[in-house]
């Protein structure tokens, strides 16, 4: 825990890093300044884009000590103002899962090959962000935790697949081999929480470690401080949630 | 990208953003999370112009309500204007 008169210093940057079919892509990277080692955190943006909150969540990661990687996943989107970059995202139907599979999967190998990291990797994703962490963490070998919060479209009906989103992601919950931490809200449209119960019991049927936390008069996205569907006490609860169960599962020595 | 629902266009016209007038191209029209309306779900209208880059965008963000009556107001006017027989003057 945090005392007055302890040093703490961040580095944090814009890198480049290696993705999907070896692409070159950017990145936002935040860690500690120290020797380490620490764990570490890819962070899988939200579908409206790779914007201001998601570069603040890379310094809040790593300001609880975690090496934090955040990819542009809409990298190959072109560039322009994050909101307009995601809004030629949002037209196009969105990303691959293929791609974005990849990306993640890219980060996590940078990050684990650091000479500060302790070799444990988690990866974080809201909205979007949240399947595709799902989907990374159950396609990618290497993750060691994974906390989806409020991912839609994890349940998909077959008439919801189509070339970018070819299989449901519920679909790979047997191959998930981390424990995974889901945080949603019970007002949420999607996930609805007859979804959230189905990705549970896939869970539970298969064995994995699993904690869900489902918060009253929440929807979807409350963590957001710059948007109306903030909820504060909510917030506060699911953050502490969030770094209660990395630390459990990224930092073994604890 | 949580409803996935996207429809686009081809228009003409001119939209104006945020480096001034361009000439527009396509409409997206997509039910999704919008970037600013404090909505969870909007139907959003995009007004671009790809060839000239991802800023080329002119956006609203609507709530469904307000969708459905611009959708009958831009008609209203159509018909009042086909009836005072200015559409005619466009063939």
């Amino acid at each position: 825990m945090y005392q007055t008169d302890m040093y703490e210093g961040l580095l944090a940057e814009t890198i480049t890093m290696t993705g999907t079919n070896g692409d070159s892509i950017n990145a936002y990277f935040a860690r500690p300044l120290g020797p380490g080692p620490y764990p570490a955190v890819v962070l899988a943006h939200h579908m409206p884009g790779w914007d201001q909150w998601y570069r603040e969540t890379t310094l809040k990661f790593a300001h609880q000590g975690y090496i934090t990687i955040s990819p542009n996943l809409y990298f190959r989107s072109g560039h322009g103002t994050p909101e307009d970059v995601a809004a030629k995202v949002r037209a196009d139907g969105g990303i691959p899962d293929d791609q974005a599979v990849g990306d993640l999967a890219g980060a996590m190998k940078y990050v684990r090959e650091l000479p500060y990291s302790n070799g444990k990797v988690g990866i974080f994703g809201t909205c979007s962000g949240g399947r595709h962490s799902y989907l990374a963490a159950c396609r990618a070998p290497g993750f060691d935790a994974i906390v989806d919060c409020w991912g839609g479209r994890v349940v998909m009906p077959p008439d919801q697949l189509n070339p970018k989103n070819p299989v449901s992601p519920l679909d790979y919950t047997k191959d998930l081999p981390c424990p995974i931490l889901g945080i949603f809200g019970n007002e949420d449209g999607n996930p609805t929480p007859e979804q959230v119960n189905q990705h549970e019991a896939e869970l539970k049927k298969h064995g994995k470690v699993y904690e869900f936390h489902r918060y009253d008069g929440a929807g979807h996205g409350f963590f957001y401080h710059d948007r109306s569907a903030y909820r504060q006490a909510q917030a506060v609860d699911g953050w502490q949630k969030t770094f209660a169960f990395l630390e459990k599962y990224l930092i073994p020595s604890r | 990208m949580c409803t996935m629902i996207v429809e686009k266009v081809k228009v003409d016209g001119s939209g104006k953003g945020t480096s001034g007038w361009f000439k527009l191209e396509q409409a997206n029209v997509s039910y999704d999370h919008p970037f600013n309306a404090p909505l969870e779900h909007a139907l959003n209208i995009d007004f671009v112009n790809e060839s000239q880059g991802v800023g080329a965008r002119v956006a609203v963000e609507l709530s469904e309500q307000a969708a459905r009556e611009l959708v009958k107001t831009i008609l209203a006017v159509l018909d009042q204007a086909d009836a005072g027989g200015h559409l005619a003057r466009r063939a």
